[in-house]
């Protein structure tokens, strides 16, 4: 009995003391919420904001120190073509399962590594160096990015930096765009990026790579690992070839005017 | 006798024990925090679910979701586990409020009061991480801190599950003092640190901020260190029934840990390196690895409470060299 009392007495003194407490640090632990929740407001809209201003910046920056672009003579004008070889076995494409979303219903294979008959698609082939310090108007008319079947058209995409892309859907359900870019801020658009993953984040499997150069001298191999770069000026050039999985090659080509050359090249699986 | 001499030796400013003298078992505070702790746990395999799915930034924006605050999108794809985690953190951000409020009213001791408090800060805190993760785009650190904390929270969560239970408040603990350097308690502090340690590694691989070898390394640190912890505490200690069962306990989730991760491994590092997509035996044995990986570093954390409580350090230890003999000073 003895121990019981000095408990009950302490228990009055506590909850007296208690209930003071309470009133103090509601206010405090309010106050300091409040104050902490505007700072992040705060502090997040600032950063937004400070990007934003940033990329105008220098997206006007370097649209004012761009020299005008160098004319090329059509009647002199040479072309590049040929064909890109897989070496080896093809790879199985991976499978999609796109079970997760009903409003997807498009082919059920990854194109990482399409191959038909030994030739390899999706090969992106562009004018690496031998330009100088030519400059070239973007085109004015944008390219397509289209989303069908939850897949991405075309999986490897050339565009000319500050050329616009118009992204569509023609899918029942969302998609994200989301670009993963190395070198350039998310979606800047000022600077070459070779291989720029873009994903969608609802459905993972969807993936494509859009690449950003400065000249118009570009193409993509299709499904009979052909390409096409017509308009050359007459002179030296590496030609870059990168597949997304297979790594990068350069070629060496020279050109006459009015001349067609056609440089053909070969991937070998990885780790071959 | 031991719960005396415990009494004795451990007198706090306030003259009670970690076993508060006032204490009194309330049951439907211990249910609420033990539902509290299962969703939170339900959170965390929410939130590997997300990350094993690559579905972290299927809700593009934050605090909104496709821009409306209340609204459920159409949960298909990688949306539904996106927001279905947000909404289970929603309410686990709900019951810590009330579970904080519920013990301000409730519980009278200072200290767990305080506990329920830091619970919403960290809650809170976890919130606004998990937005900012979104909002910049998965960076790895913070998404690794999203995950450190969310382990965290759980382990609070656990541990006012543990203050609040019947055993902790009425039982008259048994007490055998620590002899042995370094000590049990010493012995759970840096198993919970080497765990932490591991949590960062697996969270940084997991978020693509560091390769998997650092992680798979110091799962080695952790075995050796977890091993000694428990059969320190198995072969001195194992008539004390709390810090028997959990050492058990410790040491099988250990074993079923580095099963979980070898089987993690194979199926994400080595089959699942060329995947198009997340492929459903390597979302089930990482999810089960971060799930199980949670339980881990809360039974640890619950055995360093135990040890604290059952085992402590000798009194001569405990005291500096001068309070001990104040005709010395």
């Amino acid at each position: 009995m003895l121990a019981h009392r000095p408990r009950a007495g302490m228990k009055f003194l506590i909850t007296t003391k208690r209930e003071g407490d309470i009133i103090m640090n509601r206010k405090h632990w309010t106050i300091l919420a409040s104050m902490l929740a505007v700072c992040a407001l705060l502090l997040l809209a600032g950063c937004n904001k400070k990007e934003n201003t940033e990329q105008s910046n220098n997206s006007a920056t370097e649209q004012q120190a761009q020299p005008a672009a160098t004319p090329i003579d059509p009647a002199t004008a040479a072309t590049v073509n040929g064909t890109v070889k897989f070496d080896g076995t093809a790879p199985k494409p991976a499978k999609i399962d796109m079970s997760q979303d009903p409003g997807c219903k498009g082919t059920n294979e990854a194109e990482s590594v399409v191959v038909s008959g030994g030739d390899l698609a999706n090969v992106f082939v562009y004018v690496k160096d031998g330009l100088g310090n030519r400059s070239f108007d973007a085109p004015k008319d944008p390219v397509v990015l289209d989303q069908k079947g939850c897949q991405y058209h075309p999986h490897v995409l050339g565009v000319m930096a500050g050329q616009t892309v118009d992204i569509k859907n023609d899918d029942p359900t969302t998609h994200n765009i989301h670009p993963t870019p190395k070198d350039n801020r998310e979606w800047n658009e000022s600077r070459e990026e070779i291989m720029l993953p873009v994903k969608c984040n609802q459905h993972p499997w969807m993936k494509m790579y859009v690449n950003v150069v400065k000249s118009p001298f570009f193409a993509v191999t299709d499904k009979s690992g052909k390409y096409e770069i017509k308009g050359l000026p007459p002179g030296d050039y590496t030609l870059g070839f990168v597949h997304e999985k297979l790594g990068e090659q350069d070629q060496k080509v020279t050109v006459a005017p009015k001349e067609t050359k056609t440089v053909d090249t070969s991937f070998k699986a990885a780790g071959e | 006798m031991p719960a005396l001499q415990s009494r004795l030796f451990f007198p706090d400013p306030r003259g009670t024990t970690l076993k508060a003298i006032a204490a009194t078992y309330n049951r439907g505070l211990h249910r609420f925090a033990v539902i509290l702790a299962c969703w939170t746990f339900l959170l965390i395999i929410a939130g590997a679910l997300v990350t094993s799915n690559d579905a972290g930034l299927s809700v593009p924006d934050w605090p909104t979701s496709f821009g409306s605050l209340y609204k459920i999108p159409k949960l298909v794809g990688g949306v539904k586990f996106e927001h279905i985690h947000r909404m289970i953190a929603q309410g686990a951000g709900l019951l810590t409020i009330i579970l904080a409020v519920w013990m301000w009213r409730a519980e009278k001791r200072r200290w767990l009061r305080m506990l329920a408090i830091a619970a919403v800060g960290t809650v809170i805190a976890q919130g606004i991480l998990g937005g900012l993760t979104v909002l910049f785009f998965l960076p790895a650190p913070i998404s690794s801190a999203h995950a450190a904390l969310a382990q965290t929270f759980f382990c609070i969560a656990v541990a006012m599950a543990v203050f609040t239970g019947r055993r902790w408040i009425e039982e008259v603990p048994r007490v055998e003092f620590d002899q042995r350097r370094p000590s049990l308690f010493t012995l759970t502090l840096l198993s919970i640190f080497v765990l932490y340690v591991q949590l960062i590694l697996g969270a940084m691989f997991r978020h693509h901020g560091l390769s998997w070898w650092p992680h798979v390394v110091h799962a080695a640190v952790v075995s050796f260190v977890l091993a000694w912890t428990a059969v320190r505490a198995l072969s001195v200690y194992s008539e004390i029934e709390a810090i028997r069962r959990l050492s058990i306990l410790m040491l099988s989730l250990v074993i079923a840990q580095l099963c979980l991760g070898f089987t993690a491994f194979l199926t994400r590092v080595s089959w699942g390196k060329d995947a198009a997509q997340p492929e459903l035996p390597m979302v089930i044995s990482t999810v089960t690895h971060v799930a199980v990986g949670a339980l881990l570093l809360a039974t640890t954390v619950v055995l360093a409470i135990q040890v604290w409580r059952h085992v402590p350090v000798a009194f001569e230890e405990r005291v500096p060299q001068a309070e001990q003999n104040p005709s010395a000073a």
